[in-house]
């Protein structure tokens, strides 16, 4: 088991997020969560690597708890990679250097080892000529295929995408996707929070679907896109699909 | 007398009173940097009691006046600690402690600026809060803040003529000095605004250049 949560809730304020979340996600399994906005799939994910602290249940991470005291977050974090829907690469910092960063840094891999990671990365999302390149330089589905081989580059045994196609341009959308589902194909234990159906039913091997802070149905995509068993689920494909 | 057989007779003084307002405003601009750094980090400590003690002190250097401060510093701080006043080093005291607390300010506001995103994908990768601070937020602050900088540190030569009434030996000193020994007014302020105003030009030239070697990067 990659990731377990436990009767998660999250509260911002007075308003519960997260109502009694329960999930489980196995190794090499691709978990597609979907549903309106709000519904609190972005929070889920969120809390999934502490970006949002937990306001009571577990998260465990390889079966360790990581909402406990002990539990060091930094390193947990380095097995977990993460790809926002604004890219948040590194204004400052060549393509090159977004990358490396964490692995010298936080690694401490050696710099020339970095490199060639980085390197070995950039050609996997088919950028190896943008490696010295400014962020600013770059379209929305470079930039997010540059996000994803930053995060790869900490080589993390689970990947969490928070609506990463959510910000781009719709001609875009399908240069995302494509490293998206070969990192999937590549036995990468994934949770993607998308409104992309079409890679949900494609390579999710579970869909979620969330509303009003609940976990209201989950199914293989077959089955939850044809025969949706729940009212809310048919209300919302019937409005997206 | 000629007016400029008079300034010929004081261009000595006007000399090293030009490289007294230039060390004050450079000791300033140092001091002022760091202390104001360790200031602003102070006051974001999440823990408000631990944040309190930095809040007063930004509160206190920018809410009362500068002319006060150097007045308390001179008369008060420093005939207390070395049992002697020193116009310099009240300058230095005075100028560094009041620069901190704008510095601080100008930082904080810098770094909120900084968008969110930036620390959670640093923190994403597994860094700690101090390494998202100083390898991701600090780097992208500093551009941001340095035109706001740029304006601290043109205030600050500026102000460093308050200091003239300490008997600090800078430009205004030398300029009452010389105003008083022959009773003129032009020649004297007229002469050391010039100076001023050579000095506050550099500065922003100076800054100027900074602000586009660091875009360019």
């Amino acid at each position: 088991m990659m990731i377990k949560v436990e009767d998660l809730k999250k509260s911002f304020g007075d308003n519960e997020v997260l109502k009694k979340i329960n999930l489980d996600v196995n190794k090499q399994e691709v978990v597609v969560v979907i549903g309106p906005s709000g519904s609190g799939k972005s929070t889920l994910l969120r809390c999934i690597n502490l970006l949002e602290s937990i306001t009571s249940g577990h998260v465990y991470i390889e079966g360790t708890d990581i909402s406990g005291k002990k539990a060091n977050i930094n390193k947990i974090r380095q097995d977990v990679g993460m790809v926002f829907q604004q890219f948040n690469l590194f204004p400052h910092m060549t393509v090159l250097d977004n990358i490396m960063l964490a692995p010298v840094k936080v690694k401490k891999v050696g710099k020339e080892q970095a490199k060639e990671k980085a390197m070995e990365l950039l050609g996997k999302v088919g950028l190896a000529d943008k490696a010295n390149a400014y962020p600013d330089s770059l379209s929305g589905g470079q930039k997010q295929r540059i996000a994803i081989a930053r995060a790869l580059a900490m080589e993390p045994k689970m990947m969490l995408f928070d609506e990463p196609t959510s910000a781009l341009d719709p001609e875009m959308v399908g240069e995302v996707l494509d490293v998206m589902k070969q990192l999937a194909k590549d036995g990468m234990t994934m949770v993607v929070v998308t409104h992309e159906m079409g890679f949900a039913r494609e390579v999710g091997d579970r869909v979620i679907f969330m509303d009003g802070g609940y976990i209201v149905e989950e199914n293989e995509p077959h089955q939850l896109f044809e025969h949706p068993q729940e009212e809310r689920t048919k209300a919302f494909l019937s409005k997206v699909l | 007398m000629n007016p400029l057989e008079l300034i010929k007779e004081y261009l000595p003084f006007f000399a090293s009173g030009t490289l007294f307002t230039i060390l004050f405003s450079f000791a300033g601009i140092v001091f002022g940097t760091i202390l104001g750094l360790f200031v602003c980090f102070g006051k974001m400590i999440d823990n408000k009691a631990l944040a309190a003690p930095f809040v007063c002190y930004i509160t206190f250097f920018r809410g009362t006046p500068l002319f006060v401060q150097i007045l308390i510093i001179h008369f008060g701080v420093v005939p207390a600690i070395f049992h002697q006043s020193n116009g310099i080093l009240s300058g230095i005291i005075a100028l560094s402690l009041n620069e901190a607390a704008y510095i601080a300010e100008v930082f904080r506001a810098g770094i909120q600026s900084i968008d969110e995103g930036q620390t959670e994908a640093a923190r994403s990768l597994g860094m700690d809060k101090r390494q998202a601070m100083r390898y991701i937020i600090l780097p992208q602050a500093v551009r941001r803040v340095l035109p706001p900088m740029g304006n601290e540190f043109i205030s600050l030569i500026k102000d460093s003529s308050l200091l003239a009434a300490i008997a600090a030996p800078e430009l205004t000193y030398w300029a009452q000095a010389m105003g008083a020994q022959y009773a003129i007014v032009w020649t004297p302020y007229l002469t050391i605004s010039v100076i001023y105003l050579i000095l506050t030009l550099g500065m922003s030239f100076i800054v100027n250049r900074l602000e586009r070697r660091m875009a360019t990067k």
